[in-house]
């Protein structure tokens, strides 16, 4: 096929990103990606946490949040995942400055913190399955279960996530030059923390 | 257009954040254990959970210092999500 005059004469609108390769909006696809991905995770909770809302208080039978949540503990296991945002943006300021142990040492802790959190979610929902409370029980259970579970689901492939970059690291393949794989791992690791900040006020803080 | 990034926090800054993030937490909690009116401790709890939200968007997640095209793309997401479902509650008599 001939290429065209007015093709040939088209401006070159491209420009590289700051991790050196070339796009259109010279950013980076992939970061672009997970802020759409994000963008559009923010409605899959929203409709979770509608749902809950929806059917708060309308339990024909009990256990009821007030008899059931532990707010001492659940602040305990918040507490975890917020400050696992903070080894996190630690990892991403590691391998900015080229500092592959300290990268290695923040990931870990990240992935711990975020391991201790599920690890306090599975205690949590064993405790509310002793006491009578399953995803059967009544509206909140069901309502409580998927909304919680599908959080926990995401901190779980954070984790993940977590420790392949760790293993990538330790193997020599993560580098300087791919900063921005770990950037784009952080911000789905905190993006699951502000989901859990809403969580943890709307569904446990505030009151019936 | 290349990527436009302001300069980013420097570690002490996100420590400085996290701790903030921690205290605003504890006070969280703390004021759940308190008698004030319902709507008054609501509507603290709920601009609390914001400060911490946009904290750790605007400055853990560079949302503050990225370029807008990013910021716009997780807003919309974001904006659309909350006009859609409060709709939908208040269509289904959730808050009256």
């Amino acid at each position: 096929m001939a290429t065209t005059p007015a093709a040939l004469s088209t401006p070159d609108i491209s420009a590289p990103t700051e991790h050196g390769h070339v796009t259109n909006t010279g950013l980076s696809n992939e970061k672009l990606a997970m802020w759409a991905f994000l963008g559009s995770e923010c409605l899959l909770f929203g409709a979770l946490i509608s749902t809950y809302f929806l059917y708060r208080g309308k339990s024909l039978s009990g256990p009821t949040p007030e008899e059931i949540y532990d707010i001492p503990y659940t602040s305990v296991s918040s507490f975890v995942l917020l400050m696992s945002s903070l080894t996190m943006v630690l990892a991403l300021a590691a391998i900015q400055r080229a500092d592959y142990r300290r990268l290695r040492v923040w990931l870990m802790a990240t992935a711990l913190l975020g391991a201790s959190f599920i690890a306090g979610q599975v205690y949590e929902f064993t405790s509310f399955i002793r006491e009578g409370l399953t995803i059967k029980t009544n509206l909140f259970g069901s309502s409580f279960f998927v909304l919680t579970g599908f959080h926990g689901v995401h901190v779980t492939l954070g984790i993940i996530m977590l420790l392949s970059l760790w293993n990538l690291s330790l193997r020599g393949k993560l580098t300087q030059d791919r900063t921005e794989v770990v950037e784009i791992a952080g911000l789905y690791w905190h993006f699951v923390d502000v989901v859990w900040i809403i969580i943890f006020t709307v569904i446990y803080l505030i009151p019936i | 257009m290349a990527d436009e990034h302001g300069a980013h926090p420097t570690e002490a800054q996100y420590v400085r954040i996290a701790l903030i993030l921690a205290v605003v937490t504890a006070a969280e909690v703390g004021l759940f254990y308190t008698k004030f009116s319902k709507t008054l401790t609501n509507s603290i709890l709920l601009i609390m959970a914001a400060v911490k939200f946009v904290m750790v968007a605007g400055y853990f997640m560079h949302l503050k210092f990225d370029n807008k095209i990013l910021r716009r793309l997780f807003v919309t997401g974001f904006v659309l999500a909350v006009f859609c479902y409060v709709g939908y509650l208040v269509t289904l008599g959730v808050f009256v």
